[in-house]
C-alpha cells in the first residue's frame, strides 16, 4: 500500500487486507473486527429488513431487530483498518499505516488519530513480537510515534510516502477513507492541505531559464519535428501539447506574466483541437497565485504525462535535443513526461489521435497487462416448473423432452464454465431468494419469447416522455423487467412510476400488519396497503439534485446519488429511505446496483469511484486515480469489475476483489458520460461529450470501434440482451442504433496490436448505423432492452 | 472537428472601473489603480472558474442551458455561500442601460406593493410531472404521429419544391442523387450546348397502403354526413406531421369537388371542402405553397360564384362566401410574395367583379367580403370611395319596385356587410363628432346608417379600452369569472397533442400583450392577453377574449371577457405569457417563473371535453353579443356575427347534417 503514495495515478485505497479473498461476505464471517456479526442472516435474504438494519434511522420497516453492528464500529472513523492488523506482516502496510497517521495529525483530527494509535499498538506488538502485551497505552503511542519520526524522516526520500505529495487526488482519496464520516469539516481541510502540496509540487519548477528564451526553444523544437521524416512527425507531435503546457506554466509560475502570454497566443494555435477545453483553463491561470488550488494545474503536475513513441523516434529526438543542447525542453521531457518506448514501425496520425485525448496522455502499456476475469458467472441450476402453461400442452412422455431444450436454451452458456470467468466465488455474492429464483424463471419465459434483433430487425422504440419536467429530470433507471421507471430531478426528488397496470403498494402499517393472519397463503399480498396504491411514488429526502438513480435486481430497493454527497437507499416496499451512505462529501454523480445486487458502486466530484455493501455504512474499496470527476460508474456483468468513466477522458477498470485499476482507456476528446458492458462482457462501449461512442475488448484492452454520428453528448448506451445492437442516446435528440455484431466481427485481435496497442479503426460508422431516430427536442437521458428487446428511452421534454 | 482549429479563447477581464464601483458601493472610498488591477484578474480568474464547475453541474444536469442553480452549486463545491434569490429559471434578471458613453447592467428592483400581493389570487399549482409513451419507432420505422417530429420538415418540403435538384429526402438518400448523376451524364453529352442543362430527377409519388387507407377514410370523413368523425378528420388534417406525401391529392380532391358541387349547387359540401382547406392551412408541418395555384381558384369560386346553392333565398350561402373570402384572406397573408404577387391578383379580381354592373347580388357580396378580409387598407382605398354608388344601387333594390326576392335579399346582405366592415374603418379614420348629414353627403343613401354604425364601433372600442385599462390597472377587483383554467379542462389529460409553439401556424392563434418588458418577479404587474379561438382564422376579425393575469403563467386570475369566444370545432386556446414556453398541453408553469402555455383541446366528439363546453357562461358586452350561427356550418367562423342579421334558417338539406355550432355544444346564451 505504499503505492499510494508514489503512484498517484493508479491510487486504490484498500480498506481490507489483499490477502483473505473475502470481500466481507454477506455472512459478516470476520465479524471478530466488526463488533459481533450482529447482521450474521442479514444477507440478501432477509428481505427488507437487512438494510434497514445497517441503518439506525431507517427502521421503519418490517426489521426484527436492529443491529448493533454499525453502532460497534461507529467510535472510529478509521476502524477498518485495524481489521487489518493481524494480517498485517507486510512492512508497507505498516508504511501506509503511519503515512495515515501523519495524515490524521496534520489534519487535526485528534480523535482519529487516538483510534489509531491505540490500534497501531497492535500492530507494533504483532509485527514486533515483543513478548509484552500487557504494555500501557503510553509505551504503544511512544513507539507509534518512533515509527512515525522514522517515516518523516524518509519522506524527503526519492519516494516518499508522504500523502500530501500525492497531489489532490490522493489526499482527497486518504481522507476521504480515514476520516469517513468522523470529520464533517473534511471539506475545508483538504484544502487547506491542498496548499502546502502546492509549493511542494511546484517546487519543480523553481529552476528557470531565461523566459525569453522559451518561445525560441519551442519553435526550434517545432521546426524539428516539422522538419523531420513523415513517419516521425506524428509521433513527435504528441510532444506539442504537454511541452507547451509544461512550458506555459513554468512561465507563469516564475512570474513572467508577459512572456507567458505571449508564448501561449503564439502557440496555442497549433495544439490539436481536442485539448480546447483544457487550455480554455490554462489560458485563464495567469497568475501564480492562481495556481493554488487549480486542478487541472496540480493534475499536470502531479501526473506525469503519458507519451508512446517508437524507439526510432525518441532516439532521433534525444539527438536533436543533446545537440542542440537544448535543455529547458529536455528537463521538462525528463521530469513531466512518461515516454513509453516500443520496438517497431512508428504509429500513423490516424493510429494516435484514436488513441490521445485525455487528460494526462496514454496510457501505459503495461497497465493494460494483467489479466481480466471478463467472462460471465455460471447461472445457478434452477428448476424450471413443468407446469407452463405456455407451451403447448404436451403430455407426461414430452416432459422429460421439454426440460432438455429448456436447459439447453438456458444453459448452454452456463453449462461449462467460461475460460475467462472469475471463479465462481472470487466476490461473495448474496444467495438466491426464492424469490430472485422466480424471477429468473420468469426472465427465462421471456427470453423464449426474445426478438431476435439484427440489422434487418430492428427493436421497436418506446419512448417514455417525462412532460412538464421544467428542464428538471437528471437521471432515470428501468428495472431489469421493465415494470418500473425511476427519475430523478433536479428538485431533489426521486420519483417512480410504475409503467404497468399493477399500481405502487407500500406495505401497512406495523399495527396492521400484527392483524394479520401469517399462516394464509396469500400473506404477501395481504401485507400491502390498498389505500396506498399509486401510480405514482415520490421519494424525498435528498437536499440537491439527483443525479443518479438505479434499482436493484430484484426491485426491493431503489438507489439515488445527489449533489448533497450522498448516496440513498430506498426501499420500494415501504417507499420510505433506510440508509443514506456518506462519504463522498462532493456531488455524487452516478450511481448503480451490482448485477446481483447487495453491492453497489458510486461516483462522484471528489475523482473516486467507492464500492459499497448495502448493510455497510462505509465503504468497502475506493476506487482511486481518475484525475477529474468521475462521472459514469457500471458494474461488470459478472460483478467483478467496475468500469469508471471519468471528466479526464479515460474510462477505468477497476477489480473489486482487490481495487487495482486493471484497465485505463484513453481515446475520448471528452468527459464520458456513459458506459455500458455488452451482455458477454467482453467489450465495453463509452459515449462521451464529443459525440462519439467508443468500442472497446476489456480482454486484450484495446479500442476497437468508433461510432460518430451524434452531434451532441452521448447520455446513455445499452447493448440489446443478446448484444447484437448496440443502441445510443443523445443530448442531440436522437436514438441511434448500431449493429454492434459487425462492429465486433473484424476486430483485428492479432498478437501484434495486442502486443503493441496500436489498432487500425475501420471509418465505418455509417455502414454501422442502422437507424437514427429524432425525438421532439427531448434528449435521450436512459435507454433500456426489454427482456423481449424492446427498446425503452426516456427523457424529458424541454421546448427550446 | 480539425477545422475548428482557432480556439475561441475569451480574455476579457473584468475592466478595473468595476471595481472602483463595487468597492465605492462597499464603502471603500480611494482605491488605488494597481489595487483594482490586481483585483480584476483574481476576480475575472475565479468567475471563470464557478462558470467552469458550472458547465459541469449543466452537463450532469443534462441540459443545455446554464441555469442560476448551476451557479449556486459550483460555488457550493468552492466552499462559498451561494448567492440566494436568483431563482429564476428562465430570465436573466439584468437590465440594459447605456448611456454619456457609458454602459451598465443593473438589477431592476421595483417598489412591491403588499397588498396586492396579498390580494391576488394564489397561482395555480403547476402540472405536476408524468409519464407519457409514445412510439419512437415501430421495427425501424418512424411512425408518423405528433408525438414525433415531422418526418419532412416544412424546410425540407420547401427545399424540395424551390431546389429540386439539390433535395435530398432521407427516405431517398440511396437512389435519389444517384439517379439524378446518371440523368446527368447521361443528357449531358448529347445536349451539346455548352451550359449543363439540369433536369429535375423524376420522382414517383407512392403512396402506401396505409396513406391509402388513411386519404381514403378521411376525405369520406370530411364529405360524409357525421359531423364527429368530420370534425375528427378534420382535426387530423390540422395536427397530423405526416401528411405531406398526401397533400397534392388532398388539393386535388378540393379544388375538384368544388368545380363539381359548385355545378351541383351543393352547398354542404363547398363548406366541408372549404373547412379542408382551413384544416390544410392549420397545419403548421405542412408547406403549402405548392398547391396554393390549385387551392385559390377553388376558394374564389366559394366567394364569388353566382349562385352556390339551389335555393338562393332560404340557404345560408353567405356565410360560406365570408368563410372563404377569410381563407383568401389567410392566404394572401401567408404566400403572398413580391414575385408571385397574389394580393394584387386577388384584389383586382374582387374589384373588376364588383364595379361590373351586371354583376349579380351574390358575387357582388363575396367580392366584397373577399376585399373587406385583406385588411383596413383596402377598406380604406377601394371600398369607401364606392360606398356612395354601392348604396345608390341597394336602395334601388330595397326601395323600389320588387322585382326579385333574392335581389332584395343580395341587396340586404351587401348592405349590412359593407356596414359591418366599414363602421370600424370610419370609427378609426374620422374624427369622432358623428353627423348623420356629413356621412349622408358623403357616402349617400348608406349614410345615416353608416353613422349610427360608427357611433357603436366608437362605443364599442371605448368600452373595450376602459375595460383593457381597467384591468391593466388593477387586479384586485371582482370581475365576471371566465378564468382559463376552466376553458381547457382537458389540459392534464393531454390530448396527446405537442405542439412546438415556434412552428404554430399563423392562423392558429395571435398573441397579444400590452406589455414589452418581463415581469420581475415578486410581484408582475397584471399582463393582458389576448386568446383568440382558432376558428376566428381571418386575420383582422375581433373575436377577442382578453383577460388578464396577474401571476406570471398562472393564468389563473380574473378574465374579463370583452367578447365572448364562439364554438368552434377546434377550440384551441393559447395562452402566452410574456417570456418562457412551457410544455405544451401543460397548463401553468412553476411557481415564480414566467411561463408561458398552450392548451390545446381536443374536438369535443363523444366525451364532450371540449373547451367551450366548460366555458362558464361568458358575459357577453351589449355590442358584440354572439348569435348563434344558425345555419352556419362553419364552427363559429364568424365572430361577429352579432352584428350582421342572423342568417335565415337553412334548409333541411344544408342544415341536416350541420347542426348549429357544428358538433360543438351551442354557444353560450
Amino acid at each position: 500500500m505504499a503505492a499510494l503514495a508514489e503512484e498517484q495515478t493508479e491510487v486504490a485505497v484498500k480498506l481490507e487486507p489483499e490477502g483473505p479473498p473475502t470481500l466481507l461476505p454477506p455472512q459478516a464471517g470476520d465479524g471478530a473486527g466488526e463488533g459481533g456479526g450482529g447482521t450474521t442472516n442479514s444477507g440478501p435474504n432477509g428481505g427488507g429488513g437487512n438494510v434497514a438494519a445497517a441503518s439506525s434511522a431507517g427502521g421503519d420497516g418490517g426489521t426484527p431487530k436492529p443491529s448493533v453492528a454499525v453502532s460497534a464500529v461507529a467510535p472510529a472513523g478509521a476502524a477498518p483498518v485495524p481489521a487489518t492488523a493481524p494480517e498485517a506482516s507486510a512492512p508497507h502496510d505498516r508504511q501506509t499505516l503511519l503515512a495515515v497517521l501523519q495524515f490524521l495529525r496534520q489534519s487535526n483530527l485528534r480523535e482519529a488519530e487516538e483510534a489509531l494509535r491505540r490500534e497501531a499498538r497492535l500492530l507494533e506488538e504483532a509485527v514486533a513480537g515483543s513478548g509484552a502485551p500487557g504494555e500501557a497505552d503510553s509505551a504503544g503511542a511512544e513507539t507509534a510515534s518512533a515509527l512515525l519520526s522514522r517515516v518523516t524522516a524518509s519522506a524527503p526520500g526519492p519516494s516518499a510516502p508522504d500523502p500530501p505529495v500525492s497531489g489532490a487526488s490522493g489526499s482527497a482519496a486518504v481522507s476521504g477513507l480515514a476520516t469517513g464520516s468522523v470529520a464533517p469539516g473534511k471539506v475545508g481541510s483538504v484544502s487547506v492541505e491542498d496548499q502546502p502540496d502546492v509549493s511542494a509540487v511546484l517546487s519543480a519548477y523553481s529552476q528557470q531559464g531565461d523566459p525569453t528564451m522559451y518561445e525560441e526553444y519551442y519553435s526550434g523544437l517545432k521546426h524539428f519535428i516539422e522538419c523531420s521524416l513523415d513517419c516521425h512527425r506524428a509521433e513527435l507531435s504528441q510532444l506539442f501539447y504537454p511541452l507547451f503546457v509544461h512550458m506555459y506554466l513554468e512561465l507563469v509560475y516564475n512570474q513572467h506574466e508577459n512572456e507567458a502570454k505571449s508564448f501561449f497566443e503564439k502557440f496555442h494555435g497549433d495544439q490539436e483541437c481536442y485539448y480546447q477545453d483544457d487550455l480554455r483553463v490554462l489560458s485563464s491561470l495567469t497568475k501564480k497565485e492562481h495556481m493554488k488550488g487549480n486542478e487541472t494545474m496540480l493534475d499536470f503536475r502531479t501526473s506525469k504525462f503519458v507519451l508512446r513513441i517508437s524507439r526510432d523516434s525518441y532516439q532521433l529526438l534525444k539527438r536533436h535535443l543533446q545537440e542542440k543542447q537544448n535543455n529547458q525542453i529536455w528537463n521538462i521531457v525528463q521530469e513531466h513526461l512518461y515516454i513509453d518506448i516500443f520496438d517497431g514501425m512508428p504509429r500513423s496520425k490516424q493510429q494516435i489521435d484514436a488513441m490521445v485525448g485525455s487528460l494526462a496522455g496514454e496510457a501505459k502499456r503495461e497497465a493494460n497487462k494483467s489479466k481480466v476475469f471478463f467472462g460471465l458467472l455460471k447461472e445457478p441450476e434452477i428448476e424450471v416448473p413443468l407446469d407452463d402453461e405456455d407451451e403447448e400442452g404436451e403430455n407426461e412422455e414430452g416432459k422429460p423432452k421439454k426440460k432438455k431444450p429448456k436447459k439447453d436454451s438456458i444453459g448452454s452458456k452456463s453449462k461449462k464454465q467460461d475460460p475467462n470467468a472469475p471463479p465462481q466465488n472470487r466476490i461473495p455474492l448474496p444467495e438466491l431468494k426464492d424469490s430472485d429464483k422466480l424471477d429468473k424463471i420468469m426472465n427465462m419465459k421471456e427470453t423464449t419469447k426474445r426478438v431476435r434483433l439484427g440489422p434487418d430487425c430492428l427493436p421497436s422504440i418506446c419512448f417514455y416522455t417525462f412532460l412538464n419536467a421544467y428542464q428538471g429530470l437528471t437521471a432515470v433507471d428501468v428495472t431489469d423487467d421493465s415494470s418500473l421507471i425511476a427519475g430523478g430531478f433536479a428538485d431533489s426528488t426521486v420519483r417512480v412510476w410504475s409503467v404497468t397496470p399493477k399500481k405502487l403498494r407500500s406495505v401497512k402499517q406495523a399495527a396492521d400488519l400484527s392483524l394479520i393472519d401469517k399462516e394464509s397463503d396469500d400473506v404477501l399480498e395481504r401485507i400491502m396497503d390498498e389505500k396506498t396504491a399509486s401510480e405514482l411514488k415520490i421519494l424525498y429526502g435528498h437536499s440537491g439534485p439527483v443525479y443518479g438513480a438505479s434499482f436493484s435486481p430484484d426491485r426491493n430497493y431503489l438507489l439515488s446519488s445527489s449533489e448533497d454527497g450522498t448516496v440513498r437507499l430506498w426501499s420500494l416496499q415501504t417507499f420510505t429511505c433506510l440508509v443514506g451512505y456518506k462519504g463522498h462529501n462532493y456531488p455524487v454523480w452516478d450511481t448503480q446496483f451490482s448485477p446481483y445486487g447487495y453491492y453497489f458502486v458510486s461516483g462522484g466530484h471528489d475523482r473516486v469511484a467507492r464500492l459499497w455493501a448495502t448493510d455497510h455504512y462505509q465503504p468497502l474499496r475506493i476506487f482511486a486515480g481518475h484525475l477529474a470527476d468521475v462521472n459514469c460508474t457500471r458494474f461488470h456483468p459478472n460483478s467483478n469489475y467496475v468500469a469508471t468513466g471519468s471528466a479526464d477522458r479515460t474510462v477505468r477498470l477497476w477489480d473489486v476483489l482487490n481495487g487495482n485499476c486493471v484497465r485505463i482507456f484513453t481515446g475520448h476528446k471528452g468527459p464520458i458520460h456513459s458506459l455500458t458492458f455488452s451482455p458477454n462482457g467482453r467489450f465495453l462501449a463509452t459515449g462521451a461529450t464529443d459525440g462519439r461512442v467508443l468500442l472497446w475488448d476489456i480482454g486484450h484492452g484495446l479500442m476497437v470501434g468508433e461510432l460518430k454520428g451524434h452531434t451532441d453528448t452521448v447520455c446513455s448506451l445499452r447493448f440489446s440482451r443478446d448484444g447484437e445492437i448496440l443502441a445510443s442516446g443523445s443530448m442531440d435528440n436522437t436514438v441511434r442504433l448500431w449493429d454492434a455484431v459487425k462492429a465486433f466481427e473484424d476486430v483485428e485481435t492479432d498478437d501484434f496490436t495486442t502486443a503493441t496497442g496500436h489498432i487500425n479503426l475501420p471509418e465505418n460508422s455509417q455502414e454501422l448505423l442502422l437507424g437514427t431516430y429524432m425525438t421532439k427536442s427531448t434528449p435521450v437521458v436512459h435507454l433500456h432492452f426489454t427482456r423481449r428487446n424492446l427498446v425503452l428511452a426516456a427523457g424529458a421534454y424541454s421546448p427550446q | 472537428m480539425a477545422e475548428e482549429k482557432k480556439l475561441k479563447l475569451s480574455n476579457t477581464v473584468l475592466p478595473s472601473e468595476s471595481m472602483k464601483v463595487v468597492a465605492e458601493s462597499m464603502g471603500i472610498a480611494q482605491i488605488q489603480e494597481e489595487t483594482c488591477q490586481l483585483l480584476t484578474d483574481e476576480v475575472s480568474y475565479r468567475i471563470k472558474e464557478i462558470a467552469q464547475d458550472a458547465l459541469k453541474f449543466m452537463h450532469m444536469g443534462k441540459r443545455q442551458k446554464l441555469t442560476t442553480s448551476d451557479i449556486d452549486y459550483a460555488l457550493k463545491l468552492k466552499n462559498v455561500e451561494p448567492l440566494y434569490g436568483f431563482h429564476a429559471q428562465e430570465f436573466i434578471p439584468f437590465r440594459f442601460a447605456s448611456g454619456g458613453g457609458r454602459e451598465l447592467y443593473f438589477y431592476e428592483e421595483k417598489e412591491v406593493d403588499l397588498s396586492d400581493i396579498i390580494n391576488t389570487p394564489l397561482p395555480r399549482v403547476p402540472l405536476d410531472v408524468c409519464l407519457k409513451a409514445h412510439w419512437l419507432s415501430i421495427e425501424g420505422c418512424q411512425p408518423a404521429i405528433p408525438e414525433n417530429p415531422p418526418p419532412a420538415p416544412k424546410e425540407q418540403q420547401k427545399a424540395e419544391a424551390t431546389e429540386p435538384l439539390k433535395s435530398a429526402k432521407p427516405g431517398q438518400e440511396e437512389d435519389g442523387p444517384l439517379k439524378g448523376k446518371g440523368q446527368k451524364e447521361k443528357k449531358a453529352p448529347p445536349l451539346l450546348e455548352g451550359a449543363p442543362l439540369r433536369l429535375k430527377p423524376r420522382s414517383i409519388h407512392e403512396l402506401s397502403v396505409e396513406q391509402q387507407l388513411y386519404y381514403k377514410e378521411i376525405t369520406e370523413a370530411c364529405v360524409g354526413s357525421c359531423e364527429a368523425k368530420r370534425a375528427e378528420a378534420l382535426q387530423s388534417i390540422a395536427t397530423d406531421p405526416g401528411l405531406y406525401q398526401m397533400l397534392p391529392r388532398f388539393s386535388t380532391f378540393i379544388s375538384e369537388g368544388v368545380r363539381v358541387n359548385v355545378v351541383q349547387n351543393n352547398l354542404a359540401l363547398l363548406i366541408y371542402l372549404m373547412r379542408m382547406v382551413k384544416a390544410l392551412m392549420d397545419n403548421p408541418t405542412l408547406y403549402l405553397e405548392k398547391y396554393v395555384h390549385e387551392l385559390i381558384p377553388a376558394v374564389m369560386t366559394c366567394i364569388v360564384s353566382r349562385q352556390l346553392c339551389l335555393r338562393p333565398d332560404v340557404d345560408n350561402h353567405w356565410a360560406l362566401r365570408d368563410f372563404a373570402a377569410r381563407l383568401v384572406a389567410q392566404i394572401c397573408k401567408h404566400f403572398s410574395t413580391t414575385t408571385n404577387n397574389i394580393q394584387s391578383r386577388i384584389t383586382k379580381t374582387f374589384t373588376k367583379s364588383w364595379v361590373d354592373e351586371k354583376t349579380p347580388w351574390t358575387t357582388r357580396y363575396g367580392s366584397i367580403a373577399g376585399l373587406a378580409e385583406l385588411g383596413h387598407d383596402v377598406i380604406k382605398t377601394l371600398i369607401l370611395p364606392r360606398l356612395q354608388q354601392e348604396g345608390e344601387r341597394i336602395r334601388g333594390v330595397l326601395d323600389g319596385p320588387v322585382l326579385s326576392n333574392i335581389d332584395r335579399i343580395g341587396a340586404d346582405h351587401v348592405q349590412s356587410l359593407l356596414l359591418k366592415h366599414c363602421a370600424p374603418v370610419l370609427a378609426k379614420l374620422r374624427p369622432p363628432p358623428d353627423n348623420q348629414d356629413a356621412y349622408r353627403a358623403e357616402f349617400g343613401s348608406l349614410g345615416p346608417l353608416l353613422c349610427s354604425h360608427v357611433v357603436k364601433a366608437r362605443a364599442q372600442a371605448a368600452l373595450q379600452a376602459q375595460q383593457v385599462n381597467r384591468t391593466t390597472l388593477t387586479i384586485t377587483q371582482p370581475r365576471p369569472t371566465l378564468t382559463l383554467s376552466q376553458a381547457p379542462q382537458p389540459g392534464p389529460r393531454t390530448p396527446g397533442l405537442l405542439k412546438v409553439p415556434g412552428s404554430i401556424a399563423l392562423p392558429v392563434q395571435t398573441l397579444v400583450s400590452t406589455r414589452a418588458a418581463a415581469p420581475p418577479q415578486p410581484s408582475p404587474p397584471p399582463t393582458k392577453f389576448i386568446v383568440m379561438s382558432s376558428s376566428s382564422s381571418a386575420s383582422s376579425t375581433q373575436q377577442v377574449l382578453s383577460l388578464s393575469t396577474s401571476a406570471p403563467g398562472s393564468g389563473s386570475t380574473t378574465t374579463s371577457p370583452v367578447t365572448t369566444t364562439v364554438p368552434s370545432v377546434q377550440p384551441i386556446v393559447k395562452l402566452v405569457s410574456t417570456a418562457t414556453t412551457a410544455p405544451p398541453s401543460t397548463a401553468p408553469a412553476g411557481p415564480g417563473s414566467v411561463q408561458k402555455y398552450i392548451v390545446v383541446s381536443l374536438p369535443p366528439t363523444g366525451e364532450g371535453k371540449g373547451g367551450p363546453a366548460s366555458h362558464p357562461s361568458p358575459v357577453p358586452t351589449p355590442t358584440s353579443a354572439p348569435s348563434p350561427l344558425g345555419g352556419s356550418a362553419l364552427c363559429g367562423g364568424k365572430p361577429e356575427a352579432g352584428e350582421s342579421p342572423p342568417p335565415a334558417p337553412g334548409t333541411p338539406k344544408a342544415n341536416g347534417s350541420q347542426p348549429p355550432g357544428t358538433g360543438s355544444p351551442p354557444p353560450a346564451p
